[in-house]
């Protein structure tokens, strides 16, 4: 029986169209555009300057700053500038732009199809080296993994729970790598459990990917029996990490908690193979797993593509942008972001580029709200989407924080489900940043 | 009979006892207030703007009555005379201020400024701004969703449909700041009125460099630097690109207003110019 | 270069509507009505079009003229509520009944508020209750019109089940006389007369709408469940107390209009509560007013008004009966 979480949750269609088609290289690009904001806190410092000679894998900008990571180059080549450009949402952010010169990349990079699973370094090394390799969860937030696997004093945790739900509609890269390197992601499993110290790990996986857990039960059965596979429903939030939690332990992270609260530690898929890469190959995280994907597509492409390629250059590579995509969006149509500069560079938590047509994005126009509730039943934090779009609209700061507005996960099952069409997710979200901001000023007791 | 005795006698003691009672529960809970406060609040506008500072006019005059001097206490909706009401009400002297309007500091209407990319969401600037740098390649200007206008409670700005851009009516408009407050760009500023109502203002609040903000919007900031080296008066300041005049030194001479090479400054209210001065001042002159 | 569409996740939507939600009611209520065509003919059709056309011309003029509103004319909302005003008359009513019954149902008891949405009681209720307050002859004359299809079968039956009970406990009969002097059949009931207004002549086909909605996920089965559970525990208790006075629950449940109410009237978006632990409580409500109005009350029926006082307390509910918040208790195990 597969598992899943008690409150809420929507079942889109999950239109996992480029589930079949395997990981490619994407091609050399011209010029990289790294930008130096990749990653959840302060943007790193380049070490670089115009003119150096930069090999793939060099470090080019360092972590300035306790919640920050290194970034390295994707590319060989000369740096041509290091400049402020805009970002997918046009801010404007540092980038070093690199000319590319080959492919030449650093020495102690093993680039060998091996698989190496013995695992020789310490829990500190390793959380050493994943710093040291600019890692960084790639389940969206993009937050540094050795910051998420030094778990604060006080706290320990039990369990290591990979997420391999990928629950939001159209993504595959997950599925991709599970299919293609399941071994690759044990072992970075257990790189993670002894940087945690933790005896059991669960690999949550939704049902609708019958054949990775199969392949994962197999590998995990016969060499890696302290890593459980858990299958799950398929069920819109599910790959949340707190309603992955509850599937899995039973147990509830509690108001403006995190999971290490409950004894969790929490990380994606592309994250293991990332620290696999890292601790066992030397290779620190320049680029990742890409699904370019849509219905309005004639083919459907999963690409291992380097950190800093330009969505032009992305459309470029499968031949133009369709006549009638109108939308581009970063990551899955649930949570990701609409691109608006097409000469904005992919970053290291980039999961997809999906292109969505008029006709499968285009919101209705807004009517009464008719109190049907389905935001009520739909929204898995237990909150009242309906009441707290009312108060976010009329500013009632108070009531929205005994609604628990800073519990909403903005996972856009309420203006999904909503059939009036009430932007419902886009007020909430505002007066969330609010109240986030006017609880984390107050004096801690 | 008997009835209607009884109905008028038990409904007298009802009444009675009732009445005991709301006096009683009236005794207990009494406040007692500075009864200066209602004075000063009948003189206010009864706007509850906000403009002032305080949540409303019942709070702006209860400070007032506490205040030691009112210097610092102004209510911009009644301005001056009714601050000197207020202060001929307390018995204390107010220094007078120069009234304030609030201008719009983005010219991008369509036509200046292309749209890069089309935003389909709730119909907010703020949710917008969150969201991206804007519809446009200039991330300063105008996102055209009229906050300023729900903000207003005077009814004094509203968005023109065909700019795009927030207009403010000067009759109507009372300096509160409230569109201040609303605008995620901070493109409006409050700015003294100026002598006959006459204002000059730089229109943008670019700070991209000159060729950047130019492709984004032609009438943009260049930050060319020609109107400040040409103000007699030093009343022009550059910083990051961006021409800003202190509307406390302006006098108005309007030499940067011609000398502007993209006619991002503007003349508000000022008399049509005579021929001889308009040796058209138009961009790309070369 | 191509402008590209930027706007908040998600970037999807749910095909659903407002207008598909009340069209689905709509085909809920259908298999009722076409019960009834079949057996009060004309009539039954008339009901239907005048409560329909009067309900949404109401709306229209009031919108257009009155508040200048953006109109909703178009969401089967007004229509709705007109099929529902007309399913909840005597077969009998004549057509200027329902146009009165429109004009409080939308006038009064819908746009006042502010339309769509707004209302704090069930407008089709609200239509139904004032005509059975201001015409309490008329509402309550239950004979039943020639048919084209079943000629003056049962033409004699004057009223409901429920006022027969009532009238015959008043003249101190007890149950078992009752049910032998009226022949009172519970198959009957659910295939075809109950007795009453023009949609509960069949008590399967209001099921069958029931299922179709829940099937649809239109409604959800809390309110019709509670309301029907409480109705036959409350009974239950007072027929297993005195079996000669009060009639069993099951007679209870599939007369006095009971099954329309809980399934169409009570579960209306607008009027009934947002959280689960409060549907049960308003529906539990429901059939706790609906069973003493009954025994205590001047009606022999009561749902009507048991809704209406149960639609004033939903605010009240709402702001008390809140969902389960995800992490408020937490369960470390």
């Amino acid at each position: 029986m597969s598992k899943t979480f008690s409150l809420g949750g929507i079942h889109p269609h999950d239109n996992k169209i480029s589930a079949a088609a395997s990981i490619e290289n994407f091609p050399l690009v011209d010029t990289a555009y790294i930008s130096m904001s990749q990653h959840l806190g302060a943007p790193a410092e380049p070490v670089v300057a115009k003119g150096d000679i930069v090999k793939v894998g060099q470090l080019i900008a360092k972590s300035s700053g306790f919640i920050s990571a290194n970034i390295h180059s994707s590319v060989s080549g000369v740096v041509s500038s290091v400049e402020l450009l805009p970002d997918l949402s046009g801010t404007m952010v540092q980038h070093v732009v690199i000319k590319v010169d080959g492919d030449v990349w650093m020495e102690n990079i093993d680039r060998s199809e091996e698989i190496v699973g013995e695992i020789k370094l310490s829990g500190p090394e390793i959380i050493a080296k994943i710093a040291e390799c600019g890692i960084v969860g790639l389940g969206g937030a993009a937050f540094p993994t050795n910051i998420k696997l030094s778990p604060p004093p006080g706290k320990k945790a039990e369990y290591l729970i990979i997420n391999g739900a990928e629950c939001e509609p159209y993504l595959t890269s997950d599925y991709r790598i599970m299919v293609e390197s399941p071994e690759q992601i044990l072992i970075g499993t257990k790189i993670m459990m002894r940087a945690l110290n933790v005896k059991n790990a669960y690999f949550g996986v939704e049902d609708n990917k019958p054949k990775a857990i199969k392949l994962l039960k197999k590998i995990a059965g016969k060499n890696y029996p302290e890593i459980k596979i858990v299958p799950l429903t398929k069920r819109y939030p599910q790959g949340g990490e707190k309603q992955m939690i509850e599937a899995i332990t039973g147990r509830q992270v509690p108001s403006m908690g995190l999971p290490i609260d409950v004894g969790v530690v929490v990380q994606n898929v592309g994250t293991a193979l990332a620290v696999y890469e890292a601790v066992q190959k030397n290779k620190p995280l320049f680029d990742g797993i890409v699904t370019i994907t849509g219905n309005c597509m004639t083919e459907q492409r999963n690409f291992r593509l380097r950190v800093g390629t330009t969505f032009d250059t992305m459309m470029y590579a499968i031949g133009g942008l369709p006549k009638d995509a109108v939308k581009l969006i970063s990551g899955g149509p649930m949570m990701g972001k609409a691109v608006c500069r097409m000469d904005a560079a992919s970053v290291k938590s980039t999961s997809a580029l999906l292109l969505l047509t008029e006709a499968e994005t285009k919101r209705g126009v807004e009517s009464n709200c008719i109190r049907c509730a389905k935001c009520v039943d739909a929204c898995p934090m237990g909150l009242e989407p309906y009441l707290l779009n009312r108060l976010s609209r009329a500013d009632r700061i108070e009531d929205l924080e005994e609604h628990m507005v800073h519990d909403c996960i903005e996972c856009g099952c309420c203006l999904y489900t909503c059939p009036s069409n009430i932007p419902l997710l886009d007020t909430i979200r505002l007066s969330k940043a609010q109240v986030i901001k006017i609880i984390r000023s107050r004096p801690k007791k | 009979m008997n009835t209607i005795i009884f109905t008028i006698v038990s409904l007298s003691v009802l009444g009675l006892v009732l009445s005991l009672i709301l006096y009683l529960v009236s005794q207990k809970f009494k406040v007692v207030e500075d009864p200066r406060i209602d004075g000063v609040q009948e003189l206010l506008p009864a706007a509850n703007c906000g403009g002032c500072g305080y949540a409303g006019c019942r709070a702006f005059a209860e400070a007032c009555v506490k205040a030691e001097d009112l210097d610092k206490m102004y209510c911009p909706v009644g301005g001056n005379s009714v601050m000197q009401n207020v202060a001929g009400y307390l018995g204390v002297k107010v220094a007078e201020k120069t009234p304030q309007i609030a201008v719009v500091r983005c010219n991008g209407t369509c036509d200046n400024r292309p749209k890069t990319s089309n935003y389909d969401g709730y119909s907010s600037c703020a949710v917008m701004a969150n969201l991206f740098a804007g519809d446009t390649d200039c991330r300063y200007g105008c996102l055209s969703q009229g906050d300023c206008e729900l903000s207003c409670k005077f009814d004094a700005i509203k968005m023109d449909p065909l700019t795009g851009l927030p207009e403010v009516d000067e009759e109507k408009c009372t300096a509160c700041g409230a569109c201040v407050k609303a605008c995620p760009k901070m493109i409006i500023e409050l700015r003294n009125k100026g002598l006959k109502n006459r204002r000059i203002f730089v229109s943008c609040i670019n700070k991209d460099k000159g060729g950047v903000a130019k492709k984004a919007c032609v009438v943009a900031c260049i930050g060319c630097t020609k109107c400040q080296k040409i103000c007699p008066y030093d009343a022009i300041t550059m910083s990051n690109n961006l021409a800003y005049i202190d509307y406390n030194k302006c006098k108005l001479c309007r030499k940067c207003v011609i000398e502007c090479p993209t006619r991002a400054i503007w003349e508000v209210n000022f008399p049509v110019r005579l021929p001889r001065v308009e040796k058209a001042p138009i961009i790309d002159q070369k | 270069m191509k402008k590209l569409l930027v706007s908040p996740a998600p970037h999807l939507h749910g095909k659903e509507s407002t207008r598909g939600l009340m069209r689905d009611v709509i085909i809920a209520l259908s298999p009722s009505l076409l019960v009834s065509i079949y057996f009060f003919g004309f009539s039954a059709i008339k009901l239907a079009l005048v409560g329909i056309i009067s309900c949404v011309v109401v709306e229209y003029v009031i919108q257009r003229y009155v508040i200048k509103s953006t109109k909703t004319i178009n969401d089967y909302s007004a229509a709705l509520t007109g099929l529902l005003l007309a399913l909840n008359l005597p077969p009998n009513s004549p057509w200027w009944l329902i146009l009165i019954g429109s004009i409080v149902a939308i006038g009064v008891a819908k746009m006042t508020f502010g339309g769509l949405g707004q209302n704090l009681f069930n407008p089709a209720l609200v239509g139904r209750v004032f005509l059975l307050v201001s015409f309490p002859v008329i509402m309550t004359d239950w004979t039943i019109p020639v048919s084209w299809f079943r000629e003056g079968i049962d033409a004699s039956s004057g009223a409901t089940a429920l006022s027969i009970v009532k009238e015959g406990l008043a003249k101190g009969l007890n149950m078992d006389q009752i049910f032998q002097a009226n022949d009172f059949s519970y198959m009957e009931m659910l295939f075809s007369k109950i007795g009453g207004s023009v949609g509960e002549v069949s008590a399967l086909a209001l099921i069958a709408g029931f299922v179709y909605l829940l099937i649809r996920r239109v409604i959800k089965p809390h309110i019709p469940l509670s309301i029907i559970g409480s109705v036959i525990v409350i009974t239950g208790i007072f027929w297993l107390v005195d079996p000669q006075q009060y009639a069993d629950p099951i007679f209870s449940v599939l007369t006095g209009g009971i099954l329309i109410g809980s399934i169409f009237m009570a579960t209306d978006y607008v009027t009934s509560p947002m959280s689960k632990q409060g549907m049960i409580l308003y529906g539990v409500g429901i059939g706790f007013l609906t069973i003493m109005i009954r025994y205590f009350g001047s009606y022999p029926e009561g749902i009507s008004f048991a809704i209406l006082i149960m639609n004033a307390c939903v605010p009240l509910i709402n702001k008390f009966m809140l969902p389960k918040r995800f992490g408020k208790e937490v369960k470390n195990g």
